[in-house]
């Protein structure tokens, strides 16, 4: 398979250069912060305490998502490597789908990172098995669809700096839909707060309870983002 | 082995290229030759389904580049004006990458990786880093990426660009070498650099084929005529009484048109140098007088006025592009300027 010959270049590349070992140095130690400062809170019940782990951990992937996927495409372009790859006999939404793959295979690797914390509370609290992969299915899906977002922000922009500005900005948009869902009357607060990235979808995992719809929300904003990239890359040798 | 035809290319509202239409035979070294901007890039992009055609047909090894691609790309090698290099890669990382990318099975990968460093004579740096190589290496690893896969066709932009002069002859060799393997198509705006490489030259204007043939062909038809260099000798005398014995020798010839006195090419008792402005070829004449007239020859020669002829071609004298890109664009401004000037004829 095509994609993952491009996938181990990636992920080859986020070893070589400091910045994928930066970014993942920097989302474990502000996870690691907010865990010590939440365990201090001796009333909380261990079960809460997971819950606030999983809520601290999707805001550090999703910040860890953007500037990791944000170089993806954007710097093939300025460094004019992309021609590589548009030459070769590739398909577009092979390129879009190795990209993907390395960027979220050390997201994941980098939540995975992290599991040490969840053990620590299932050692000396009460809480199940269950909620702990519950809540890591959904910081997984979490990141493939803000790894999504920022892969079709990177294939807009020229510039590293502009992809992930772009990719915050619609991600911040995903979020604030909830806002919105709170703002206007039935039915309309359903469809808003059924699209929101965060709170809507988010939520369900954080407490252990594994909902397929939110599964299926998820995957489906993977694959559109993705679906879009693929179709930015076509629409290049058009233009 | 290339069809094109009536191929268009616009971005946006300005058209790139268009109408163009060509033929390149199989084993062909052909160059693209034409001005910055005259669409040499574009057709190249074309050829290497990096971009699509606006319109028009281009068959590649009788393959569609619209409808069948990726077949396409697998039968061609391109080299950008840019060569695509990771500078975090090694030479051998970096090849093992591109034919990996270019369906090389996984077994052959390494022979050919090592078939092309040795061609491309980058075998001594196949283990350092590619951004920490020169730039006459970074393009021989450029062109070794273009051919990793064996491609049936290679296409080479501006392969000499930036190179210093002992680059650029390495770089000759280099593609010349590719002739008989590869049809090989190489564009440039330096007209000696195409005639010292390619079979054929294809001139490209305003994204046009404006001429198609070898050097010699494009020297007779602009019966332009030529200059001969001139190194004489007569001995005991000075260089200006040789010139001027050189100057009355010539003037019964009536193909000569003007004989200029330059500085003696070499020094010497009795060494004169002259340019010989003819309007056909009359070097064995030339030679014959001056024999006769008791002079010495220590050269003569041909010289080569490929860039001058290349801009009569184009339709621009001897004028340079710039200027005439220059001038067209003040004209837009001062007409832009009359028009701001003359009041509005709409009805209030």
């Amino acid at each position: 398979m095509r994609a993952l010959i491009i996938a181990r270049r990636e992920l080859y590349a986020y070893l070589r250069s400091p910045l994928g070992s930066a970014i993942i140095a920097a989302a474990l130690l502000v996870d690691g912060i907010l865990f010590y400062f939440a365990s201090l809170d001796t009333k909380r019940l261990s079960a809460q305490l997971l819950s606030q782990f999983f809520y601290d951990s999707s805001a550090a992937t999703m910040v860890a998502g953007l500037l990791l996927s944000m170089r993806l495409l954007a710097e093939e372009r300025q460094a004019g490597t992309i021609t590589l790859l548009n030459t070769a006999p590739i398909r577009d939404r092979d390129i879009v789908l190795g990209k993907f793959i390395s960027s979220f295979g050390v997201l994941t690797l980098m939540n995975l990172l992290t599991a040490y914390m969840p053990l620590m509370v299932y050692i000396r609290g009460k809480v199940s098995v269950g909620h702990i992969l519950v809540g890591y299915l959904g910081l997984i899906l979490l990141g493939a669809a803000v790894t999504a977002i920022g892969l079709f922000a990177s294939s807009l922009a020229r510039s590293q700096v502009v992809a992930v500005i772009i990719g915050a900005a619609m991600v911040a948009s995903m979020i604030l839909l909830w806002v919105v869902a709170r703002a206007v009357s039935p039915p309309f607060n359903t469809f808003f707060s059924g699209l929101a990235l965060h709170h809507e979808n988010y939520r369900p995992f954080m407490v252990g309870t594994l909902s397929f719809d939110r599964v299926a929300y998820y995957l489906m904003l993977t694959y559109f983002f993705l679906l879009s990239a693929t179709k930015v890359l076509e629409a290049r040798r058009w233009r | 082995m290339i069809e094109i035809q009536e191929l268009y290319k616009y971005y946006g509202d300005r058209r790139a290229i268009g109408p163009l239409s060509t033929r390149i035979t199989q084993g062909e070294v052909v160059g693209l030759l034409g001005l910055n901007g005259a669409g040499k890039t574009t057709t190249l992009r074309v050829l290497a389904c990096d971009l699509l055609p606006t319109s028009g047909s281009v068959r590649v090894a009788g393959l569609d580049v619209v409808e069948r691609p990726d077949e396409v790309r697998a039968k061609v090698g391109y080299l950008p004006d840019r060569p695509p290099l990771y500078d975090d890669m090694t030479v051998r990382e970096y090849l093992s990458y591109a034919a990996r990318l270019r369906n090389v099975p996984a077994s052959n990968v390494q022979k050919r990786v090592a078939d092309v460093a040795e061609l491309t004579e980058i075998g001594d740096v196949a283990n350092q880093l590619i951004g920490s190589l020169s730039h006459g290496f970074k393009q021989r690893v450029g062109i070794a990426q273009a051919i990793v896969h064996g491609p049936e066709l290679v296409v080479l932009d501006e392969p000499i660009s930036g190179l210093d002069p002992v680059q650029i002859m390495e770089m000759r060799e280099l593609v010349r070498g590719l002739r008989g393997a590869h049809t090989v198509v190489v564009s440039s705006h330096i007209l000696t650099e195409i005639s010292e490489t390619c079979d054929r030259i294809l001139v490209i204007d305003d994204g046009r084929i404006a001429w198609s043939g070898t050097e010699t062909e494009l020297s007779a038809t602009l019966k332009q005529g030529m200059r001969i260099a001139l190194t004489l000798r007569a001995a005991g005398k000075s260089a200006q009484a040789t010139a001027d014995q050189a100057r009355a020798a010539l003037s019964g010839l009536p193909s000569v048109r003007e004989v200029e006195v330059l500085e003696p090419a070499e020094a010497g008792e009795g060494i004169a140098s002259l340019r010989v402005a003819v309007s056909s070829d009359v070097r064995e004449e030339v030679g014959k007088s001056l024999l006769q007239a008791g002079l010495g020859i220590l050269e003569l020669s041909r010289e080569k006025e490929l860039e001058s002829m290349f801009l009569e071609l184009l339709g621009e004298g001897h004028e340079h592009a710039g200027r005439k890109r220059r001038k067209q664009k003040q004209d837009e401004a001062d007409r832009k300027q009359v028009e701001a000037a003359t009041p509005s004829k709409e009805p209030a």
